[in-house]
């Protein structure tokens, strides 16, 4: 396969502009005959099918909640970046660019996210002028917070709440191209294959999940913008119902997929109970502004923590990365708690988590500065854990958390196979090997409100794709695929029940292909990975019938295209033969411990393509230029 | 802890459903409700009988895609909680359970606890906008918008659609959901020029979807997880009344030429 990134030339400050000057455009009397499907409702999707239906093309969207409110969007706490420098503290959108590329270890394509960052003030705009409620000053101006690593207030916020008013933001601009006619929305609908017709994207085949109807749908040109993967690992903070089956299924139609082994998990969530747990809660890690992450430095210690003297406690964010103490990076984070825990110094059930103590900030400022900043946070920490957080440290422990890896895509994000686009965390774009807070919004709706609309013109305009009706062969015979694999699925009728093995799955990667791998490990976990597909394949139970509402048999889909799944994700990460973000490599790291980067050999995107069932996945490379950022080691000391 | 279940099971919309009774045994009181019914499910997979079906997705009380009445409360009656925050610590050994689906004409059941709200949608895409497009709007910070007010509209839209306000009502009617978006567009400058138009479409969109009318008993306000105060509904009253008094805009034909 021959990867073309269609980076548009010319100094990085001026592709975009450029690209939009030079871009073909579809008369406006002609959108109306170009039908587009939207797989997807969350900030990228609803943002996409909402803009381009307001240009006119005829849009299908598609979400298997309920409602497109729904999606797993509306979970995000913390906040959205944008460079607006409302704060004049030194903010432009360089400096979110270069923040961008540093805080992903040189492993993104840069001239991606210099577009993301040069539209990130117009999201900003555009939300309020929907009516985001967004937190705002006395003086009646918007409000922002560092966050996640940064140096300077480029976080807008609504409570924490953020992801909510974004979503329900775009949720309420569909809503309005619903009531207009422009966009058919299909809630309950979970799309099972994308149908791929002379190399083109042409459409999907879906089920209509409460009755179990099996529907075909034309379109001349598809949007996938359905999440990420992270509920591979079983538990993540993820909602339940995230899953890479439309990625994968792409995937298998010849839409290569980039970069699986990135995976970021956050460093502050409530730790695990027991075997009952069915996702983990994250504490948005805003509260890392005023808490101090600590373990006690005996080994073994267990003691109450308000037993502990100063002087026996190790604050060892702080005492290792001296300049950005507890606001470190995520990945850093969250193998820093690791190390301490590996050390026998982790703290409660099991010796798994670390401590995150607002003792010193209360005293500082009171109990009800504290209250109102994280209020909601400390009511949903005692809900969960039954403890009171004013009184006693709150306990924390890394948890999966978002994935940067994802389809790979063009400068036009849109995937190898032409006419399908991939937006939002689905896609492998933006983040390189670690993503910053308070940047994944920002990258689903630059990729729905501003990006899409104007590279999905493009396409339609310079390719005018013939028109390919539902009666197609490929139509039929992807129809016949997916129903054939559903009755497979029911006729198991095994003894496991899909989520035993589904945890078991999820296990052996937090194990192996977790917060640190190594080549050992992970090849014990790829030869193990098929060994529990077959068993999945031979012995998993999945009652009822097609014909119904039946939640098992959409769990048992989701769960087998893990099983696939799980295997390129270890294989990227066995290939990977540096420390990188997100993927550390016990192998790879400096004497002090942190992660080596090996530019000379890994700075590319490994982008594997689909060989067939059984057949290893080819490996393409698509290397990483930086024009404009020296590539630096990134040090947060 | 052990407990008794009795949920409601319904094959689909056309079946008359019942009650059947489960047991449910070692439960931790760590987990979550849901996680309870997770482990009562997976017992019944082994089974090889059918699992209770009921909705759930972020289970951080953020999606409102959970949904079920325990002991004749929506959520299960602690305060600002949704069914899949409510850990089972609240409940004790040897205690009778009862779980049903939302019940309210506009929601009919689909399968045993999972009921369809897409009416909440019909409301919304009636009016619960603000008619702009993507793009060319005014720079974020151009129009200040005094504090107290973001933060009351932000109260407002704190709303995670639920439906626990429908299904507690003792007439099924939707007027906190529709007040807490018609107050928090009407409370920011951006909402303004439509309030009128907003607050007459999505009344009569709730009327038409089969939503009972309001008689400001409160109990809604009671088991909403975001505690969504009734106060919205006084304000929702005034928009109301607000427009019928101004009257539909008129249509006037755009500047051709
Ligand atoms: C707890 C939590 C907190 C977070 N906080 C922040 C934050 O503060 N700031 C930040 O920037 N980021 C945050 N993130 C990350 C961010 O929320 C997500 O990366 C982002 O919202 C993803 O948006 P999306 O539109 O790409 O996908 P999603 O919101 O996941 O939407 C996916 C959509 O695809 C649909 N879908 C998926 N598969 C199918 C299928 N096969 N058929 C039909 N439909 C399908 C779903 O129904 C859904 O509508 C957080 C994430 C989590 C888990
Ligand atoms: S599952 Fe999301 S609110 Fe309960």
């Amino acid at each position: 396969m021959k990867l073309d990134a269609q980076i548009p030339s010319g100094p990085i400050a001026q592709k975009w502009d450029r690209y939009k000057f030079e871009s073909k455009l579809v008369n406006p009397a002609n959108k109306r005959k170009f039908d587009i499907i939207v797989v997807g409702s969350g900030l990228a999707g609803a943002s996409a099918a909402a803009s381009l239906g307001e240009l006119g093309y005829q849009v299908k969207c598609f979400c298997f909640q309920d409602s497109p409110r729904r999606a797993h969007s509306i979970a995000a706490q913390g906040g959205i970046n944008a460079a607006k420098n409302y704060q004049n503290d030194g903010d432009s959108v360089y400096r979110l660019f270069y923040d961008t590329i540093k805080g992903g270890d040189f492993r993104a394509r840069e001239a991606n996210v210099y577009r993301l960052a040069q539209v990130s003030v117009n999201i900003i705009d555009q939300c309020v002028a929907q009516g985001v409620p967004f937190a705002r000053e006395y003086g009646g101006l918007l409000a922002n917070r560092s966050f996640g690593g940064a140096q300077v207030s480029r976080t807008f916020y609504a409570r924490g709440q953020t992801g909510q008013q974004l979503l329900l933001g775009a949720y309420q601009a569909l809503c309005r191209q619903i009531s207009a006619g422009a966009v058919k929305m299909f809630p309950r609908t979970e799309m099972l294959d994308v149908v791929v017709v002379d190399g083109a994207a042409k459409g999907i085949v879906a089920r209509d999940l409460v009755s179990g109807e099996i529907s075909l749908h034309a379109a001349d040109a598809v949007v996938l913008a359905t999440g990420g993967y992270g509920n591979v690992f079983f538990l993540s903070t993820n909602a339940k119902g995230c899953n890479v089956t439309a990625t994968w299924r792409a995937y298998k139609k010849g839409a290569a997929f980039a970069n699986p082994c990135y995976t970021q998990i956050h460093p502050t969530c409530i730790p695990v109970s027991g075997e009952h747990q069915s996702k983990l809660t994250l504490m948005s890690e805003s509260l890392r502004n005023d808490g101090r992450v600590w373990v006690p430095k005996k080994k073994g210690d267990q003691r109450a923590p308000q037993d502990i003297p100063e002087g026996e406690r190790d604050y060892y964010l702080e005492r290792k990365y001296p300049s950005f103490g507890n606001l470190a990076p995520r990945d850093i984070s969250s193998r820093a708690a690791k190390e301490a825990c590996d050390d026998g110094r982790g703290v409660g059930p099991g010796g798994l988590g670390v401590y995150l103590d607002f003792a010193d900030s209360i005293k500082r400022v009171g109990e009800d500065k504290i209250r109102e900043r994280y209020g909601n946070l400390f009511d949903m920490y005692e809900k969960i854990t039954g403890a009171n957080a004013y009184r006693t440290p709150m306990r924390i422990y890394p948890a999966v958390h978002y994935a940067m890896g994802g389809t790979w895509v063009d400068y036009n994000l849109m995937s190898s196979v032409p006419g399908l686009f991939v937006l939002g965390e689905a896609n492998f774009s933006d983040h390189g090997a670690n993503r910053l807070g308070a940047s994944a919004l920002m990258q689903g709706l630059a990729d729905g409100y501003f990006v899409a609309p104007y590279t999905i013109g493009h396409y339609l305009a310079s390719t005018k794709p013939a028109k390919v009706a539902t009666s197609h062969a490929e139509f039929k015979k992807a129809e016949a695929d997916v129903t054939a694999r559903l009755k497979r699925l029911l006729s198991i009728n095994g003894q496991r029940t899909v989520t035993s093995l589904h945890r078991e799955l999820g296990k052996l990667l937090w194990e192996k292909c977790g917060m640190a791998r190594n080549a050992a490990g992970l090849k014990e976990a790829l030869k193990r990975i098929p060994e529990l597909r077959e068993e999945f394949w031979k012995n998993a139970r999945v009652p009822g019938e097609n014909q119904s509402l039946n939640q098992a048999l959409e769990y048992a889909g989701r769960v087998a295209d893990f099983m696939e799944f799980a295997e390129l994700l270890c294989t990227d990460a066995l290939h990977r033969n540096e420390s990188c973000g997100g993927h550390f490599r016990t192998e790879y790291q400096t004497p002090d411990g942190e992660a080596q980067r090996d530019d000379q050999n890994f700075a590319y995107v490994a982008a594997w393509e689909y060989q067939g069932d059984g057949k290893p996945p080819l490996l393409n490379k698509e290397p990483l230029v930086y024009e404009e950022v020296h590539m630096s080691t990134r040090s947060y000391k | 802890m052990n407990l008794t279940l009795k949920v409601w099971r319904q094959k689909n919309a056309n079946n008359p459903g019942h009650f059947e009774t489960y047991q449910a045994r070692d439960v931790i009181e760590d987990m979550s409700f849901l996680e309870m019914l997770d482990v009562v499910n997976e017992d019944l997979i082994a089974q090889g009988q059918e699992p209770i079906a009921f909705d759930s997705d972020c289970r951080e009380g953020i999606c409102g895609t959970c949904s079920l009445v325990i002991n004749g409360i929506p959520h299960g009656g602690h305060k600002g909680t949704t069914v899949c925050q409510l850990h089972m610590r609240r409940f004790h050994d040897g205690q009778t359970i009862t779980v049903e689906p939302w019940r309210a004409r506009a929601f009919p059941i689909l399968r045993d606890l999972v009921c369809d709200r897409t009416a909440f949608d019909k409301i919304i895409q009636a009016g619960g906008f603000v008619s702009v497009n993507t793009g060319g709007t005014p720079d974020a910070n151009a129009l200040p918008v005094p504090k107290t007010d973001a933060d009351l509209a932000m109260d407002a839209a704190a709303c995670i659609g639920c439906g626990a306000c429908v299904a507690t009502c003792k007439n099924a009617s939707a007027m906190l959901f529709v007040a807490a978006k018609v107050s928090q567009l009407a409370l920011l400058p951006q909402g303004k020029p439509e309030r009128e138009r907003r607050a007459l479409n999505m009344v009569r969109a709730m009327d038409e979807a089969g939503f009972g009318a309001c008689t400001v008993t409160g109990a809604c306000e009671a088991v909403c997880p975001k505690e969504v105060s009734l106060s919205f509904i006084a304000r929702l009253n005034r928009e109301f009344g607000r427009a019928l008094l101004k009257g539909e805009p008129k249509k006037s034909s755009g500047g051709a030429g």
